[in-house]
């Protein structure tokens, strides 16, 4: 194993385009040691909590459930169950307000906690021995415990863990970059369970069958640094090695820390699987260690409390579906003079109206700040300085797309890679006369997003208009075709169209008379007509003009 | 001269030929410009612009017979598109009010249902479900606002809903004109 100065020195590290040196402020939140938050009397844990579809309720109103119980399964692939951070009742189903840049509310369970925190019996076994287990065992292991990216994006684990066989990996990439100012969670995660978290990488590569694995961490956390090495050198594992980066923002962004690591770039489209790469959060393979190990699923996680308006700044274990506002209070209250509760960092965070609001699988920190002494200066005209495209580690052109954005041209965002942008904040950082350059971004991005969603209803929307005119137009035919032929049958009728009894009467008088006809021609006499009464020859004189006259 | 003269002729003959031949060789079937006018309407099929459908409008527009500001659910943007596309100048909307309606979609009162299946008769996309004397619903993912079933319904029970912000279909606001800036760490 190499030790962190050899690492660094024997790698050669490479460097992403752009970046910010940012005042880190971590140190705040390091002074105290971590400690688990107090459990609430109320749980609110939104449904939602990954990227991907929602999951599906399992759980009623008044239902008791045990520590660990899946509250909702996930029956997506893309998605992710969520599970009891406590035991207690389910006191209600229903809309609350949850962390989301909009304000607005979606469907949360809430729990009342009975304090007993008792586990439920059913949780899957401990697997003591994961290499005697195959891939599939163990992603399934990952996909029950509910497992999400944790540096914030939350997408699926399983799902991230499972490329394909087209797509082998060779190296598997631990963020433990954490380059964001004020957070400090996954430093002092890997202070604490840096052996858990090794595990956790050792579980990974063998899912992946991956040969080597890249620990990236900046060269600000010492202490991590230390715990993580001797973690490392203990346990004489896998390939795996510990390399210190240099403190830039943001090489803690998945394809920058894959580009200082390895020097590859993920293409534009595609993802770090297309160069066999994956790259995972230290709290994520933590999680996967507590999920395999313990048999435990993802129901609490490490936040960083913090900012200057936080009393006694500080890193927690907090139970999901924890109110904000009771970590606040637990972090020694607020400050005087504060500013804006933001959830995440500094420079990629965003502000939330209310502290009554749940932490979810994806909160890694929350920061309040101060209000500045003197106040940002309003936004001012772009002058077109190129400061920001100088600090892109994207390697975009922020004014560019800011322009396009700003005229609400959707195409042309799309043509300057719009969809690379990492809204790190850089551009917006620098940029001297204060435009909210990755407000614009984002503002682009949900319009594309709903652009396409409309096209795509529109789409459906006219397939369906133009099925029902076919049918209809099918439906006319086909009745025309019906009356055609019932007309037909009827014409037919038609061309015979007399009476039958008259018809039978005629025929009948008409062989009489072809079989009297055919007598007189073969001279033939009618027998019986001799020696006749005067009575009888006046009745077959009388027939026989009748017959004439009939036939005539 | 002569030589001029002929070369000319020779060439405009070779090209006149070789167009000839293109138009024959490479013929579409069908009317493009209408497939790619119609696929930039937004298929509410509610005949708003006087035309019986989304397609019949899109081929008076082809035609020349149509303006391109008819289509109220579309609004500016669809209008703007259209311009583009037809190269037209853009032009005021014919009737703004109806653009500035919110997107909704058509929700039946079902205790009032009579069953008269009047509605389903009435949607373009087949979004309404029931049978005679029976309860009708509309399927609201496929219901496109175009508010053609309020009419023939005899019983008025169908009441159009606008259609709810949420988390999945929420958008970024444009950021106002003095700029609300991200929260940035104190440098």
């Amino acid at each position: 194993m190499h030790v962190a100065g050899s690492s660094s020195n024997r790698r050669k590290l490479w460097q992403f385009h752009g970046g910010l040196h940012l005042p880190d402020h971590k140190s705040m939140s390091m002074q105290r040691p971590p400690f688990e938050a107090a459990l609430d009397d109320l749980l609110v844990i939104p449904l939602q909590q990954h990227i991907g579809e929602a999951p599906e309720i399992l759980v009623k109103e008044g239902d008791r459930v045990l520590k660990g119980q899946v509250l909702a399964q996930a029956n997506a692939y893309v998605s992710a169950p969520i599970h009891a951070s406590s035991s207690g009742t389910v006191v209600a189903i229903d809309e609350q307000p949850v962390p989301h840049p909009s304000g607005l509310s979606a469907t949360c369970i809430t729990l009342q906690t009975d304090g007993q925190d008792k586990w439920d019996d059913n949780l899957p076994q401990t697997i003591n021995d994961y290499k005697s287990h195959s891939a599939n065992e163990l992603l399934e292991r990952i996909h029950w415990a509910g497992i999400v990216g944790l540096g914030g994006a939350t997408f699926p684990s399983r799902v991230k863990l499972n490329p394909g066989p087209h797509k082998p990996i060779d190296t598997l990439i631990v963020n433990a970059a954490e380059c964001e100012p004020y957070i400090s969670c996954d430093d002092a995660l890997i202070q604490q369970h840096a052996k858990e978290i090794l595990r956790g990488i050792n579980i990974v590569m063998h899912i992946l069958s991956a040969r080597l694995c890249l620990i990236g961490i900046e060269d600000n956390k010492p202490d991590a640094i230390a715990a993580m090495q001797s973690a490392i050198s203990e346990h004489e594992t896998g390939n795996v090695e510990l390399i210190v980066i240099p403190t830039v923002y943001p090489s803690g962004g998945e394809k920058q820390l894959i580009k200082i690591l390895t020097g590859k770039e993920v293409p534009g489209n595609g993802l770090p699987a297309d160069i066999g790469i994956v790259c995972h959060n230290v709290a994520t393979l933590y999680a996967v260690d507590n999920a395999v190990m313990k048999g435990q699923p993802l129901i609490s996680r490490m936040v960083t409390i913090t900012g200057e308006g936080i009393a006694k700044p500080q890193n927690m274990i907090v139970r999901n579906g924890t109110l904000i506002s009771s970590l606040v209070e637990q972090a020694g209250g607020y400050n005087d003079n504060i500013d804006e509760l933001i959830l995440g960092g500094p420079m990629m965070g965003y502000a939330l109206n209310s502290d009554k609001l749940p932490v979810s699988k994806g909160t890694n920190c929350i920061l309040v700040t101060q209000k500045a002494e003197s106040p940002q200066s309003p936004a001012a005209p772009c002058i077109r300085c190129g400061k920001c495209a100088e600090v892109c580690p994207a390697l975009l052109l922020p004014q560019q797309l800011y322009w396009y954005a700003r005229a609400r041209d959707l195409d042309k965002v799309q043509d300057f890679n719009l969809f690379d942008c990492i809204e790190c904040g850089c551009c917006a950082h620098v940029c001297p006369s204060h435009i909210p350059l990755v407000q614009y971004y984002r503002f682009a991005k949900t319009e594309v997003w709903a652009r396409e969603e409309e096209k795509r209803k529109s789409d459906i929307a006219r397939q369906r208009h133009e099925f029902r005119d076919a049918r209809l137009a099918r439906i006319k035919a086909e009745k025309q075709a019906k009356l055609r032929k019932k007309k037909e049958v009827l014409d037919k009728k038609k061309v015979g169209d007399v009476d039958p009894k008259k018809a039978a009467i005629e025929a009948a008088m008409k062989r009489a008379a072809e079989k009297k006809k055919k007598l007189q021609v073969e001279g033939k006499i009618p027998a019986n007509t001799e020696n006749l009464t005067a009575a009888q020859q006046r009745q077959v004189d009388e027939a026989d003009k009748r017959r004439e006259n009939t036939e005539s | 001269m002569i030589t001029a003269i002929l070369t000319i002729t020779a060439l405009s003959v070779l090209f006149g030929l070789l167009l000839g031949y293109s138009a024959i060789r490479f013929h579409v079937e069908g009317d493009p410009i209408v497939d790619q006018i119609d696929s930039l309407l937004p298929q509410t099929q509610c005949g708003q612009c006087g035309y019986a459908g989304c397609r019949p409008y899109a081929e008076a527009m082809a035609e020349g017979e149509a303006q391109i500001n008819k289509c109220p659910p579309g609004g500016e943007v669809t209008m703007i598109a259209l311009a583009d596309l037809l190269g037209q100048d853009p032009i005021t909307l014919e009737d703004e009010e109806a653009a500035e309606k919110p997107k909704s979609v058509a929700y039946i009162v079902e205790e009032d249902c009579i069953g008269c299946t009047l509605c389903i008769q009435a949607c373009p996309v087949d979004a309404i479900l029931g049978a005679a004397k029976s309860m009708h619903t509309v399927i609201v993912d496929e219901c496109t606002g175009c508010e053609l079933c309020l009419p023939p319904c005899p019983v008025e029970c169908i009441h159009m809903h606008p259609v709810k912000d949420d988390i999945s279909n929420w958008r970024w606001p444009f950021p106002d004109q003095n700029g609300t800036p991200l929260p940035q760490g104190n440098s």
